[in-house]
Order: C-alpha cells, then structure tokens, then sequence
C-alpha cells in the first residue's frame, strides 16, 4: 500500500514540522538562549532513535561494501553556524547484518561546512519501516538520536540534519 | 441444483484457502527474508497467519461455511481462537527476540511507527477476549452480557490488525495483503449485520429472522 504510506509519512512530516514551529514559538530555545529566542531550535532526540545504539563505534572510510549513502548537516542551535569535525554514529539493519551486530555500526566527522557522509550497505526495512539511526555523543553538545525513514524501500540513500545545544 | 450446491461449497473454502495461502505464499518469496534471522522470519510469518484466523473468525460464526453446523463452528471458533492468541504470542516474542528496545517501545505505545500501536491494541483485545471467553461459565456471564462485551473487543480487533497490517513494510505484497485486509472487513461486517449484534433480544446465534 505505497499510496497509504506516502500519505502517512506526508503527515508525519507536516506534524513535524507544525511541532518545531511549536517548539519556536513557544520559546523552549528561547530559555536556553535568551537573546536568541527566534534562532535556530535544536534537534530533538527521536523516538526509538536510541534503539540497538553501541556505544563508540569506529570512524570508518565506508561501513561494509557500501552502495548507500547517509548525509547530513551538523549546526549550532541559535546562530546555525555549521560545527566541524563532529563524530556521527551511523546504523542500520542493512543487507550486511542486523542493527545491533557490530558490521552494522560506523562513525564518520564533518567537514568544515559541518557536512557528513558516509557510505553503508543498503538499508532494507526492518520493524516495518526501512529507517536509520545516527547518533550524535560526544559530549560537548546534548546528545542527540536520529532515526530517519526512507520514502521507499527502493532509495539508496538517506539525509539527517543535526541542530546542537550546549550540552 | 445439487452439483451448483457442492460447486458452491467448493468455491467457498478454495476462497477461504485462496484468500490465506496467497499472501503467505507471497510473502514467502519476498527478497527481505534473505537479510532476516530464522526467529524474524517466524516472527512474521505468525503475524500473517494470525490475520488469517481473523478472517475465518467471523466465517464460522455467521455459519458462511459450508459443512460446519452452527454447533461445531461455535466450537471451531472457540479453537480458532486459542490458536490466535497463540500465534500473536509468537509474533510478539519473536520480535521481542529480533530487537529488544524497539519491542519494549511497542508494547509500552513509545514506538515511532504509526502502525504499531494498533497492533498493541489488537493483541490486548484478543488477550481479553481469549481470557473472558475461558471464564465466560466461571464468572456467570450470560450470553446476552457476553455478546456486548466480545463486539466492541471483536471490532477492536478486526480494524487494528488490518490498520496495522497495512502500514506495515515487510514480506507481505501489497494486492494480497489488501484483499486479505478487505476480505477481513466485508467478512466482520457481514456477520454483525447477519447476526444484528446490536438487537438486545437476540441472544443466540441461528435464531430465524422469522422469530422477531
């Protein structure tokens, strides 16, 4: 029922967005950062992000043979300044192992635009969602898990965009 | 009129197979299964068979099935039942297995799938059911106070596995797994009509339409 699922996920995403606008305008980054209080807001942990999580995995030149890409952006809560040389945990249930085994795990930096990217093995879907999972934990910022879902189970390829508070 | 009789009992339960065995049988082709485990694969394939019995629950107690007598299908729904709370257990366990923390947000409605907490719900209501229809006798239920507590549980059920089947991306193709869901529905709605389950008089199931 693909139709049903585009529909879904199309409301998943406008709800997100009506929420972040919530979130902003209800002034929850405002508290944090008083004189910014119609900057950037920060990304919240997803819901299930943190499921099958291994804590420090490597950073990796490509996890497995590859043939998929993850992509992103890092930036600061606030001002949006991208942060460079960020560790992000990349995971997934690919066609090269289950979520929790360890080939399935892999870290990569960002740039000095605060992009990433890192190729893994195809994600299939798993729990009935083909999704992700990234993880930013180093510390310096609130932790925070991703889990996005791919439109369909077909695409090779996956963004997740990172917005970081102090932690 | 005797061979257009047995062609029409053929025809239903080659229906009931058909509607069944296709989609299990599809699923057992799809590509997915080469990245699952054994436990994943069973896991899944419960979930399929336990929509299955939830077709033929209504089946067998509005009598659409030829060869059953009122009295032997009220008993076959009854072992239909126990088999689908034993295939739900199945399903739920061995996604329990496959990945812990997403099955702990499941059963505790935190899973960010949209379709999973319908089949929470759905597997409560069977597990109710299951569990008052065992003490129905002991509790001294009469059958009038039986029937309005099983409907609202029974369409409970029906519209949470077919909503939750149905947003789900797996083994399953979509055509079969869309007629299985319809048939399900027009299956659950045929019966209630058939048997008014909302008139408080009737009490018992193959009481003629004449009697009211």
């Amino acid at each position: 029922m693909s139709r049903v699922e585009i529909n879904r996920r199309s409301l998943l995403a406008a709800g997100g967005s009506v929420l972040a606008t919530g979130v902003l305008a209800s002034g929850v980054s405002g508290l944090l950062v008083p004189a910014r209080a119609a900057g950037l807001a920060p990304t919240e942990t997803m819901s299930g992000g943190a499921n099958n999580y291994r804590k420090g995995a490597a950073v990796v030149e490509r996890i497995g043979k590859g043939g998929f890409w993850m992509s992103g952006t890092v930036r600061r809560a606030g001002d949006g300044a991208p942060l460079a040389g960020q560790r992000i945990q990349i995971w997934a249930h690919t066609v090269e192992g289950q979520e929790h085994e360890p080939q399935s795990h892999g870290a990569t930096l960002t740039d000095k635009e605060g992009k990433f990217r890192l190729e893994m093995p195809q994600i299939i879907p798993i729990f009935g969602q083909p999704h992700g999972h990234l993880a930013y934990d180093s510390g310096e910022f609130k932790t925070v898990f991703l889990r996005p879902v791919m439109r369909s189970a077909k695409e090779t390829s996956l963004e997740a965009h990172f917005v970081l508070q102090p932690a | 009129m005797t061979g257009w009789r047995s062609a029409r009992v053929i025809l239903i339960w080659v229906a009931l197979a058909l509607a069944i065995g296709v989609p299990v049988a599809l699923a057992a082709t799809s590509e997915q299964l080469a990245w699952r485990g054994p436990v994943y694969i069973l896991a899944g394939f419960a979930g399929i068979v336990a929509l299955g019995l939830v077709l033929i629950q209504p089946l067998l107690v509005g009598g659409y099935l030829p060869g059953l007598s009122a009295y032997r299908g009220r008993r076959v729904h009854h072992w239909i039942g126990g088999t689908l709370v034993a295939a739900v257990v199945i399903h739920v366990a061995g996604l329990w297995f496959t990945s812990p923390p997403d099955m702990i947000d499941a059963l505790t409605y935190a899973s960010p799938t949209p379709f999973t907490p319908y089949g929470v719900t759905a597997m409560w209501a069977i597990f109710i059911v299951a569990l008052l229809a065992l003490l129905r006798r002991r509790l001294g239920l009469r059958l009038r106070t039986w029937r309005i507590i099983h409907m609202p549980l029974a369409i409970v059920i029906v519209v949470g596995s077919v909503v939750h089947c149905l947003l789900i991306e797996g083994t399953m193709e979509t055509v079969s797994k869309a007629v299985l869901c319809a048939a399900v529905l027009a299956a659950t709605v045929k019966a209630m009509v058939d048997l008014q389950v909302w008139r408080k008089r009737r009490t018992l199931r193959g009481e003629s339409p004449a009697q009211q």
